[in-house]
């Protein structure tokens, strides 16, 4: 361990990814700003919010005004209060599935690339049928079948969610396991597990982080598509739900369906927007942006195999 | 050498990998099959109910637990599973009064109509603005084009469709909004075709949006990379005119990653027509998704699921086949 920080080989790559990050970009410096916002609504929802986002009264369909500052619904539910708290549901939902399907992907990645042979032959097969059914169509089948509760929704995505990362930790594990580090610490006689776990993955750790922030806007898109299906729990209030509700009335009022959108909208744009930042400070040289890369290496095309 | 050569040309032209794929991807759909039999059998309750549906009485019960062997054990039920999807048979719907892959058959049309003029707008704009806007990397030009790939990435198809639908549709009155052909109406020949295409206008343009995204930005980032090497410098020393090296020679190099994800995005492109289909109440598989969940048409449901995984899975083994064709490098 000493040895690793004399080197500086452990936390080099996080820190200087993280100075270049903030002295460059503005746009990422902002999505950061912009998280933080939702983050705040989320969390003080109760608080922030002016009324209850599911208190039906008889002001129905009001204009935006300084009173209602998104409006009212056809029930006469606040808009904006609804928007303040269904930040609360898509981002607890989109880190929850992004947290569980990024800890199967880096163990699934991580044992694939470090016992190599038939294990990562098998593993990532089965990471090629994982990929093939479509995801909201084995959403709607599971919410169908099992039902809608938070619980079975979280568990099929993160099943279905890791294969991206999967693949990105196995191709990092195998360039990373061949690094003098690694051998130095063969030599010292630390075991397999010891070596993977705190040699090898924590130099993966940023490529780690960026992969769970673009599944956690492509986890909130597809959970919003859910609710706007109809498949979600109507109890819970959230962007796609509001909008499910809101396309009936959309000639009523717009207001309805435009500002779930743009919050929806504004917070996935944040997420890719950081998650791109934060890849191109992390390969400087690179121009591939994560988005273009990990669509790739999820397709089972590999960049620079030939 | 020259036995190696000829090798190489044979196994191009009759494909041994391409059998290989094959028999790959016919194992991918039997495990989907599987997965899907499994699926019937984890589900709480009964399976004979995601066989035959719930609204079925007792005596029709008994019927498909004898047809599929539900009493037998879940090895033999499995294979007759097999044999009966095999031979097309993925069950009866009640709610429709047909067998399974009829009902699923009669609705795939409508959506094939709405999603390949898509995909084929999407592809060709999405490489010749991906291409361009890599041309011009920095310009003015680049970064609205940036700007617009980011913004088509971020919103979800239905945020799309929506806004969509309340500017040309509600505000401008310029198209339908709802439906494939206007309601009532007994127009025909051209003018039932123009009917039809202004209908079709606004839930294609919102798919074309959505692909246009990923296609751009994929085709651009691979563009600025293989602008970089080494071969198009020579293409530059040799004096060949800018066209021609962007296009014949940079563009080849950058199609393939493009290819793939336009191949495996049947998928993406198939939830994407769910949701437009929704929000522009057009009559096709996900209308029928949609209604089939509603009515608790279970063998609808997982005919459903089965055959766009199978079509997922058939869409990449062509993408595949497609390579050699662009990279003769790839084997």
């Amino acid at each position: 361990m000493a040895i690793l920080d004399i080197f500086g080989t452990r936390n080099l790559l996080w820190t200087s990814t993280f100075r270049r990050f903030l002295s460059r970009d503005t746009l990422g410096t902002i999505s950061i700003v912009v998280l933080c916002l939702f983050l705040f609504a989320a969390i003080f929802a109760d608080v922030l919010a002016p009324f209850d986002p599911l208190k039906t009264s008889n002001d129905t369909f009001q204009y935006p005004s300084m009173h209602f500052l998104f409006g009212t619904d056809d029930l006469g539910r606040d808009v904006f209060s609804g928007v303040v708290h269904g930040s609360r549901s898509s981002l607890m939902f989109g880190v929850f599935v992004s947290l569980i399907s990024g800890l199967i992907g880096v163990l699934v990645g991580a044992t694939a690339a470090y016992a190599g042979g038939w294990i990562d032959d098998v593993l990532m097969r089965v990471t090629e049928f994982v990929l093939i059914p479509p995801r909201f169509f084995l959403a709607l089948v599971v919410a169908a079948l099992f039902g809608t509760s938070f619980f079975y929704l979280v568990i099929i995505l993160s099943l279905t969610y890791w294969t991206t990362m999967a693949r990105l930790v196995r191709a990092q594990v195998l360039s990373l396991k061949e690094r003098p580090f690694v051998e130095a610490a063969k030599a010292l006689g630390a075991s397999p597990s010891r070596i993977l776990l705190f040699h090898i993955l924590p130099n993966a750790f940023p490529v780690i982080v960026t992969q769970i922030m673009l599944t956690v806007g492509s986890v909130i898109l597809l959970q919003a598509a859910l609710d706007f299906i109809g498949i979600g729990d109507a109890r819970r209030i959230s962007w796609g739900s509001m909008l499910h509700n809101g396309q009936h009335f959309i000639r009523d009022g717009w207001w309805i369906v435009v500002f779930p959108s743009l919050a929806l909208a504004l917070l996935v744009l944040a997420l890719n927007i950081l998650g791109d930042a934060l890849n191109a400070a992390l390969n400087p040289k690179s121009r591939t942006t994560t988005f273009s890369q990990n669509r790739a290496i999820a397709r089972g095309y590999c960049i620079r195999c030939h | 050498m020259a036995v190696s050569i000829s090798r190489k040309f044979i196994s191009r032209l009759f494909g041994v990998r391409l059998v290989r794929r094959a028999v790959q991807a016919a194992i991918l759909i039997f495990l989907l099959i599987v997965f899907n039999f499994f699926l019937i059998h984890i589900a709480p309750g009964d399976p004979v109910s995601y066989l035959a549906g719930q609204s079925g009485d007792e005596q029709y019960f008994a019927l498909i637990r004898a047809k599929f062997g539900l009493d037998q054990p879940l090895l033999t039920q499995l294979r007759v599973y097999l044999l009966s999807v095999l031979r097309g048979d993925l069950g009866y719907s009640l709610s429709h009064q047909q067998p399974v892959i009829s009902v699923i058959f009669g609705r795939v049309g409508s959506t094939l109509v709405l999603i390949f003029p898509a995909i084929i707008i999407a592809s060709i704009l999405g490489i010749v603005l991906g291409v361009e806007s890599a041309r011009k990397q920095n310009s003015m030009f680049d970064r609205a084009i940036n700007v617009f790939a980011l913004l088509g990435h971020s919103l979800p198809a239905f945020s799309i469709g929506l806004l969509l639908l309340l500017l040309f549709s509600l505000q401008l009155g310029l198209f339908p909004a709802q439906g494939m052909t206007s309601a009532n109406s007994d127009l025909t020949g051209l003018a039932y075709l123009m009917d039809f295409i202004l209908h079709l206008m606004l839930p294609c343009l919102t798919l074309v949006i959505v692909q246009l995204a990923q296609i751009l930005r994929l085709t651009r980032t691979e563009m600025l990379n293989v602008l970089d090497e080494i071969y198009i410098t020579a293409a530059r020393a040799k004096g060949l005119g800018e066209r021609r090296i962007i296009y014949a020679h940079a563009l080849r190099g950058a199609l393939i990653p493009v290819v793939t994800v336009i191949g495996s995005d049947l998928g993406m492109l198939l939830s994407g027509a769910v949701l437009v289909e929704t929000v522009f109440g057009y009559p096709g598989v996900g209308r029928l998704m949609l209604d089939t969940i509603a009515a608790r048409d279970y063998p609808v449901l997982l005919g459903l699921l089965l055959m766009t995984s199978v079509g997922v899975a058939l869409a990449n083994f062509v993408t595949d086949t497609i390579y050699p064709a662009l990279d003769p490098r790839i084997e």
